[in-house]
């Protein structure tokens, strides 16, 4: 357990108090990337206005230190951009934006930036516009059966 | 740090005080090299002599049978391929269990890579072996059974006698890795079989660096550590005094209190257990409530990760650990969480408290206060807890 150590300030700030947890109702946009078997999963809801405009971003994260903090920046560096600049708001931003990433996190800045892409992707289908540049969300979550059916105490 | 509440204590304990002492004059007076020849050494060598005979009596066996190491690890090292080696012309076929310490394990897949043989043994959801499985593995051409005393994740503790029966009616030598064991728990070489014994003296309030590994009268295996002719010419390098006479006054404080500390620890860790069952929804306790090392509770919390969970409870000065994929470094979690059937998702989100008989009752309250603080905070932003919620409702 040496990750504590690693993570840089501006990581454990983003993670002790995370920025923009939490649902949007009717979101413009939302996507789920990451799975559970491998110990993260991002959630990120986006409320884009009649100008593409980047109105509100929140998220809800399971995963380590990292994967919360990520999350955290990334809904930070996305909030009043419009859909393009959303859409180059990369995992080197983020991580860079954080002070940097231990070398096993860098996978949580790789998600991040797969989380803003999969919102921006729901969005653009809902509206049945294309924005340039963006590709289908990749990562789906790994909605094994035994973990809604594992039960109580051993 | 204001308060720091240490509940790792599978991972090392406190020197204690009256252990520390008792090693001190060996730092800056007894300084001298047990093997020399002259009375100055002569002294420190009984001494060291003295502190192997404690150790020797604390489980049946003589001092003779009890060689110094420099710790759990080479000790286990030199048991298994020790023995590999000495018997590899009777056979190459080796038996150990899935749960095992990586100093096993990753012993065991060495010895694969050199033509050898291993059957792991898979357990049961409390991280129990079946007996009958482990009779059906024995081949002729089995030369060692290893299986571990205690399990350092989930603290469930193997039916060691019965093993060493079925190993002792086979032929075959037995093997234990006894490091979370010794000093927690009442072993006897003779009435439980065991030919080979590890332990590791900072798991009981000893210090770090200095293990052992007991062997049984007439079991020969080859060294691992070639060189001078220390431990009857079986274990080179300079003799740990200091070390050792630590090992020794902590061995036996560990034993003279033994019942008295398993009637204390159990008693804060039943009440830990009680507590985190009753009180966290979508807890569960992982290994043996009966079989288990007294010192040892360990949970998993379902939609939340052990990484985060761990960092948050350092914040509030607890020191835990966990067997999520973040905290080993690789992408699976704990391989004893998934040899006892848990799903990965459910792996992620563990935590091991391991307290000692300095722990009280108000530590215990504080770490599931704490605790459910942490996961409750933790839920209100995992997507998997929203779904859940979501799932349920609509059920």
């Amino acid at each position: 357990m040496s990750q504590v150590t690693e993570y840089s300030e501006k990581v454990m700030d983003h993670f002790s108090n995370p920025r923009n947890v939490g649902e949007i109702e009717n979101p413009s946009g939302v996507g789920t990337v990451g799975n559970a078997k491998c110990g993260d999963i991002m959630r990120m809801y986006l409320d884009i206005d009649e100008n593409q405009i980047v109105r509100e971003a929140k998220f809800k994260t399971f995963g380590c230190g990292a994967a919360i903090a990520t999350s955290s920046m990334a809904t930070e560096l996305v909030k009043g951009k419009n859909v393009r600049e959303a859409l180059e708001v990369t995992n080197k931003a983020v991580m860079e934006a954080l002070g940097g990433l231990p070398p096993v996190k860098v996978h949580c800045s790789l998600l991040a930036e797969q989380a803003i892409h999969a919102a921006l992707w729901d969005y653009a289908e809902k509206n049945n516009i294309s924005i340039e540049g963006l590709t289908p969300p990749v990562n789906d979550i790994d909605e094994t059966k035994e973990f809604y059916e594992m039960q109580g105490e051993g | 740090m204001s308060k720091m509440i240490y509940m790792d204590n599978a991972a090392t304990t406190r020197v204690t005080p009256e252990v520390f002492e008792a090693m001190r004059p060996y730092f800056t007076e007894l300084y001298g090299n047990p093997s020399s020849a002259y009375e100055f050494s002569g002294k420190i060598a009984k001494d060291v002599n003295e502190a192997r005979k404690t150790i020797a009596g604390t489980i049946g066996a003589n001092e003779s049978e009890i060689y110094f190491t420099n710790g759990g690890s080479e000790s286990d090292n030199w048991a298994i391929k020790g023995i590999a080696d000495q018997l590899k012309d009777k056979g190459k076929h080796i038996i150990t269990t899935k749960i095992e310490h990586h100093a096993v394990l990753h012993t065991c897949e060495f010895l694969e890579e050199h033509g050898y043989e291993v059957t792991y043994l898979p357990v049961d959801e409390k991280g129990l072996i079946s007996l009958e499985e482990l009779e059906k593995a024995i081949k002729p051409e089995t030369i060692l059974i290893s299986i571990m005393f205690a399990n350092n994740e989930i603290g469930t503790i193997e039916p060691v006698a019965k093993i060493g029966e079925i190993a002792r009616k086979h032929g075959v030598i037995f093997h234990t890795d006894a490091v979370q064991a010794f000093g927690h728990v009442a072993i006897n070489v003779d009435e439980m079989n065991i030919d080979l014994l590890s332990a590791s003296a900072h798991k009981l309030n000893g210090p770090k660096g200095v293990g052992l590994l007991y062997i049984r009268k007439g079991i020969k295996l080859s060294n691992l550590i070639h060189g001078g002719a220390q431990e009857h010419g079986r274990r080179a390098g300079t003799t740990n005094a200091a070390g050792i006479i630590g090992f020794g006054k902590a061995a036996e404080i560990a034993y003279r209190k033994l019942e008295e500390t398993i009637r204390y620890e159990s008693k804060l860790r039943d009440k830990l257990i009680k507590r985190v069952v009753e009180e966290i929804p979508y807890s569960r306790v992982n290994g043996d409530l009966e079989n288990r090392l007294s010192n040892n509770a360990n949970f998993c919390f379902r939609f939340v990760e052990g990484e985060s969970l761990l960092i948050l409870l350092d914040k509030k000065g607890i020191c835990a650990s966990s067997g999520s994929a973040c905290t080993s470094g690789s992408l699976d979690p704990s391989h004893v969480l998934l040899a006892i059937g848990l799903p990965h998702e459910i792996a992620h989100g563990s935590v091991r408290l391991t307290i000692s008989d300095e722990t009280t009752e108000e530590d215990i309250d504080y770490a599931v206060d704490s605790l459910k603080e942490i996961v409750d905070r933790l839920r209100s932003m995992s997507p998997l807890y929203e779904d859940f919620v979501k799932k349920e409702k609509v059920g």
